[in-house]
């Protein structure tokens, strides 16, 4: 493996993060329970699709093939997507959607302020930016966590829920291989398991103030997608949002 | 006699934000540098945010002032770095804001939060969403006058 290679993977690891999460939270578009939260989660989507065009429009750069980032979105199989399997979880009600986002947010706050320290400037510039987008993010999640873990009896049955269900999806978000090992020494990427107490501490003081009970240490923990192996769920949203580039190609808008 | 870098930057100073007519994109921030190459020049703009769906436009519309005066031969630069911040908007253009209908972004060494009502200037408001009508705006109520108003959020 190059640092050529190492670089597009990790990009597009980074970048299939950020374009299969702003999918699923615009399916809430037209669902949510309130107008404003309809507003919040697009807006929200809306982040995560901007930044992935960003991370795959650089990832093809340094890949070098003449793809653009349309191509790497809409024209590659799901074996070759490298999201966590975090993000491509169905939204299920608005608790798992609002789970799903406490988990990720706090992850991408420590990702995104490790990141901005980054030796690439491109990496180092959008991270700067980006962060200043999550931070947003994780309030919006915060603010949610607390309403409905600390609400009504069925909110808080259906957050803790929520949690319990996401949380064997957690453990990836902290996991590195030699791709990440042959950039971290060049100061490029950043290592995700050193950031593991800090979004651990978070979370469980988001929980317990919420009165959620925090999954035990020691949970089984699922893995598979930064390496291509993802749950049946991807296929169904490749499947929606490469329909039309794959029926109609070079369609332009 | 052909444009100088700061003759087209003064050119691209005008162009009003496709979202928030009142102020320019030099005003923004956006705009942020002008070189001349050989046969053009390179214009570098910076995004407000990564999912801005103005950028598209702006860039459309730089290319049409620059063909109107002459120069074709235009690249236009996406630059994150430094990180667009609500910082760089002037005095000026905070009370255009202002006068629009939209309170302006506090400064981000603003410890307290107290957000103005851009109709009626009263301090009792109370914040409805953290996302409003663009990713820039949060949606706020005024206590005193009743009105919803957008805040322009500090990044």
């Amino acid at each position: 493996m190059t640092k050529q290679e190492a670089l597009f993977t990790y990009l597009l690891r980074l970048g299939d993060n950020a374009l299969v999460m702003g999918h699923r939270l615009s399916e809430w578009s037209s669902f949510a329970p309130i107008l404003e939260e309809d507003l919040a989660l697009t807006n929200i989507a809306l982040d995560h699709i901007g930044r992935a065009q960003a991370l795959l429009k650089y990832a093809a750069e340094i890949e070098g093939k003449g793809r653009t980032e349309d191509d790497l979105a809409y024209k590659r199989p799901e074996r070759q997507f490298l999201n966590v399997l975090l993000v491509e979880q169905p939204n299920g009600d608005f608790a798992s959607t609002i789970a799903r986002q406490i988990f990720h947010s706090a992850f991408e706050l420590q990702l995104f302020e490790a990141l901005s320290k980054s030796k690439d400037e491109t990496l180092s510039g959008l991270a700067a930016r980006c962060l200043k987008e999550v931070k947003y993010h994780w309030r919006h999640a915060f603010d949610w966590l607390q309403r409905l873990g600390d609400g009504t009896e069925e909110s808080h049955e259906r957050m803790q829920k929520g949690i319990d269900d996401l949380w064997m999806y957690s453990g990836e978000l902290f996991e590195i291989d030699d791709v990440e090992a042959m950039l971290i020494e060049e100061g490029i990427a950043v290592d995700n398991s050193a950031f593991y107490d800090k979004w651990n501490a978070l979370i469980s003081e988001a929980l317990s103030s919420a009165t959620i009970t925090r999954p035990e240490e020691g949970a089984y923990m699922q893995t598979g997608g930064r390496k291509g192996v993802h749950t049946e769920n991807l296929g169904f949203i490749l499947a929606e949002m490469q329909y039309l580039p794959r029926a109609y190609p070079d369609a332009k808008w | 006699m052909p444009l100088s870098k700061e003759n087209i930057f003064d050119l691209l100073s005008g162009i009003p934000d496709p979202e928030i007519p009142v102020i320019t994109i030099q005003e923004l921030g956006v705009l942020r540098k002008v070189e001349l190459t050989s046969d053009g020049c390179e214009v570098t703009i910076t995004p407000t945010y990564t999912g801005c769906p103005a950028m598209q436009m702006i860039e459309d519309q730089i290319r049409e002032i620059l063909r109107d005066n002459g120069i074709l031969n235009v690249s236009v630069k996406m630059t994150y770095s430094p990180a667009w911040t609500t910082d760089w908007l002037s005095a000026e253009a905070k009370d255009k804001l202002r006068k629009y209908g939209i309170a302006p972004p506090l400064s981000s060494m603003d410890t307290v939060a107290f957000i103005q009502c851009p109709h009626c200037s009263s301090f009792n408001t109370e914040i409805i969403s953290d996302f409003g009508s663009t990713s820039c705006k949060g949606l706020y109520r005024c206590n005193d006058c009743k009105e919803a108003f957008d805040y322009f959020k500090t990044h």
